[in-house]
């Protein structure tokens, strides 16, 4: 008997040992459950960092465009004739007095870059072959704060002068460019330019890589007959999850039109939805299944040792110890059996990234098993099995000694 | 004041005590129909009587683990029907112990750590006085070589001799026996008799003990005899037998480790 230990802990631990099969199975259990447990939120954890680190690849989680225009009849319709609006059509135009909208933008909280964009249509031709592409005029020492394009080089270096143009790895394939080499773009109203390029970038989407492409912010100014202007302010956010609450701030603050990435995505933002809400549930009934092993074990446990309850009753136990013995060996079950499931997690992250490959041997997405995960599912069993022992425990505590001692 | 009135040299006083099972039910049974019994410190009585006569439904009473339907007990001087729950664990832990047919004993331990549990359970933490006491009991009722065997590794004479020797760990100041030696062959029986006989003698302690043997009965100084609830005669053994002549013959030798 440790000398530290209070009566109830060395009773606990003795009980448990002394039906080691049965305690090992439950262990065993919990420790099962607490793994799929573990897993599965590592897994969902990783499947959406996955998911969105690659759509905030090339994508700001805010964008600020101008407002839309709207045509507005002359007449208020006040009944009886019906007036005819026809939408307008967008033309490409600057946001008004983008600097002041800017600045107002780069003062509010949460913000951590803002960076001036112009984006518009326009034509890459080179030789014979002609592609459709998206320019976009870019400020590259902001614009590189808020979209990581100079981790996706892949070829070359990124340093936009006036006539310079950074395209995607499928266009360079289409066009035949490489870096060194000239190509044209051309924009629908007939302006056109000659610019080199001098990088590669691959974002790892063929649609990204095959119609976007990097210019100077002058240089688009000038193809698409902006001068002075932009088209949108893009802009990062400290938790890309509140980028919707921010982009809502931004348009009520500067009167422009503000999408967040969740807005934009929201079919992807339904799905994560569903699968969370999935993924609880199972979590719940793994962790009930869980519990309600660690109760019926119990109860056996109880219903057994009724009599030598009973005694240490007769002999001055209180119904608190007895209480707590009980309770203890919920706990114990339930600490032991997230640590073992945590190792056991552990080992299904090791087969998961085994065989979750792709063609090249590179891992799918990253699933990290991280210690405040680890710490609330061992705290959360254990709080569970406490739960879990609290009906046994009371039918023990409430034992009347000179019934359990007779029966 | 009653405790004083009383006086701390009675051990056990019992007031018309009834005890009906059923109570405001149609099948009502009083199974004690006043029973007033005294006993003084030191004293070593038999409770004898047939099958179904009350003796266990008694010593359940006197031992606090039941309360009576109506009249007092009283325990060292102390009313206990005024006491809750867990005054009456304490009282029941510092005062009392119980040795039952069957030992009870707690598998999972060694026989010295048995003989340590009330004393555990009371203080909250094992520490060295606790396990010398355990030790000097064991070694009174001559189980010195057994202390560190679990439980189910020994006899049942030994068992049950491990199960007087937990219930005196607390030195109470009355031991309850019921039927302690209703497992136990003719020898085994006597040795635990004369432990329970020896440790009366030297440290003072009140037992009561029911038996079915008229043997064992007349080895005790007072013989209570209850039939059907009721005391039908109490009197004073004059022809004590003392001593068994029974010898320890299992703990002569050292056992092999098992």
């Amino acid at each position: 008997m440790n000398r530290l230990a209070p009566f109830e802990w060395i009773a606990a631990t003795r009980f448990m040992r002394e039906g080691l099969v049965q305690t090992l199975l439950i262990i065993a259990g919990v420790g099962l459950g607490v793994g799929v447990i573990v897993f599965m939120s590592a897994a969902l954890a990783g499947l959406q960092t996955n998911i969105i680190r690659r759509t905030l690849n090339y994508m700001a989680p805010i964008v600020v465009i101008p407002p839309d225009r709207v045509a507005r009849p002359l007449r208020e319709d006040r009944g009886g004739t019906a007036a005819l609006v026809q939408p307008r059509s967008q033309q490409l135009r600057s946001i008004d007095q983008w600097q002041k909208v800017r600045a107002r933008i780069e003062r509010l909280p949460d913000v951590t870059a803002v960076t001036p964009v112009i984006s518009g249509p326009g034509f890459a031709l080179r030789g014979d072959a002609n592609k459709a592409v998206n320019m976009i005029g870019i400020e590259p020492e902001t614009y590189l704060q808020v979209i990581s394009l100079g981790d996706k080089i892949v070829a070359g270096k990124l340093e936009l002068g006036t006539s310079d143009i950074v395209i995607g790895t499928e266009l360079s394939k289409d066009l035949g460019a490489n870096v060194g080499d000239k190509l044209r773009l051309t924009t629908a109203s007939g302006a056109s330019d000659t610019l080199n390029v001098v990088a590669i970038f691959d974002f790892g989407n063929k649609g990204v890589n095959e119609r976007n492409v990097y210019i100077g912010l002058r240089a688009a100014q000038n193809l698409l007959d902006l001068v002075g202007g932009v088209t949108s302010i893009e802009i990062k956010v400290h938790d890309p999850f509140d980028a919707e609450i921010i982009a809502q701030a931004i348009q009520s603050e500067t009167g422009q039109e503000a999408d967040s990435w969740i807005k934009t995505n929201a079919q992807f933002f339904t799905a994560m939805t569903a699968q969370i809400l999935t993924n609880t549930l199972i979590r719940f009934f793994v962790g009930l299944t869980a519990a309600l092993g660690i109760a019926s074990v119990l109860v056996v446990s109880v219903v057994q040792k009724s009599k030598e309850i009973g005694i240490l009753r007769a002999m001055g136990t209180s119904r608190g110890q007895v209480l707590r013995l009980f309770l203890l060996q919920g706990g114990i079950m339930g600490l032991v059996g997230s640590s073992l499931g945590s190792v056991l997690a552990y080992g299904f992250v090791l087969l998961f990234r085994s065989i979750a490959t792709n063609p090249d041997g590179t891992p799918m997405f990253v699933i990290e098993i991280d210690t405040p995960l680890l710490v609330a599912t061992a705290v959360g069993a254990t709080l569970v099995g406490l739960l879990a022992a609290a009906l046994p425990a009371r039918l023990a505590a409430r034992l009347d000694p000179a019934v359990a001692i007779r029966g | 004041m009653r405790v004083a009135e009383i006086g701390a040299a009675e051990t056990l006083r019992l007031e018309s005590v009834r005890k009906s099972y059923g109570v405001s039910t149609p099948v009502e049974t009083e199974v004690l129909h006043g029973i007033d019994v005294r006993l003084k410190a030191g004293e070593f009585a038999a409770l004898i009587g047939p099958s179904g006569g009350g003796k266990s439904t008694l010593l359940n009473l006197i031992g606090l683990l039941d309360q009576p339907t109506h009249g007092k007990v009283w325990i060292q001087g102390i009313e206990t029907d005024k006491l809750g729950d867990a005054e009456l664990t304490r009282l029941r832990g510092r005062s009392i112990g119980f040795v039952f047919q069957y030992h009870y004993l707690l598998p999972a331990f060694t026989a010295l750590e048995n003989v340590m549990m009330p004393m555990l359970a009371v203080r909250g933490r094992p520490d060295d006085e606790m396990r010398e006491r355990a030790a000097a009991l064991l070694d009174e009722v001559g189980l010195t070589p057994w202390k560190d065997h679990k439980t189910n590794d020994i006899s049942g004479g030994q068992q049950q001799r491990v199960a007087v020797a937990r219930s005196l760990a607390m030195n109470p100041a009355l031991v309850l026996a019921d039927e302690p030696t209703g497992n136990l062959d003719t020898n085994s029986a006597d040795g635990v008799f004369d432990v329970l006989r020896t440790v009366n003698e030297t440290s003072g302690t009140t037992f009561l003990i029911v038996t079915h043997d008229p043997r064992l009965a007349q080895r005790c100084d007072r013989i209570i005899e209850l039939v059907d609830g009721r005391i039908v005669s109490d009197r004073a053994n004059m022809n004590v037998v003392r001593r068994s002549g029974a010898v320890f013959s299992e703990s002569a030798s050292v056992p092999s480790a098992s």
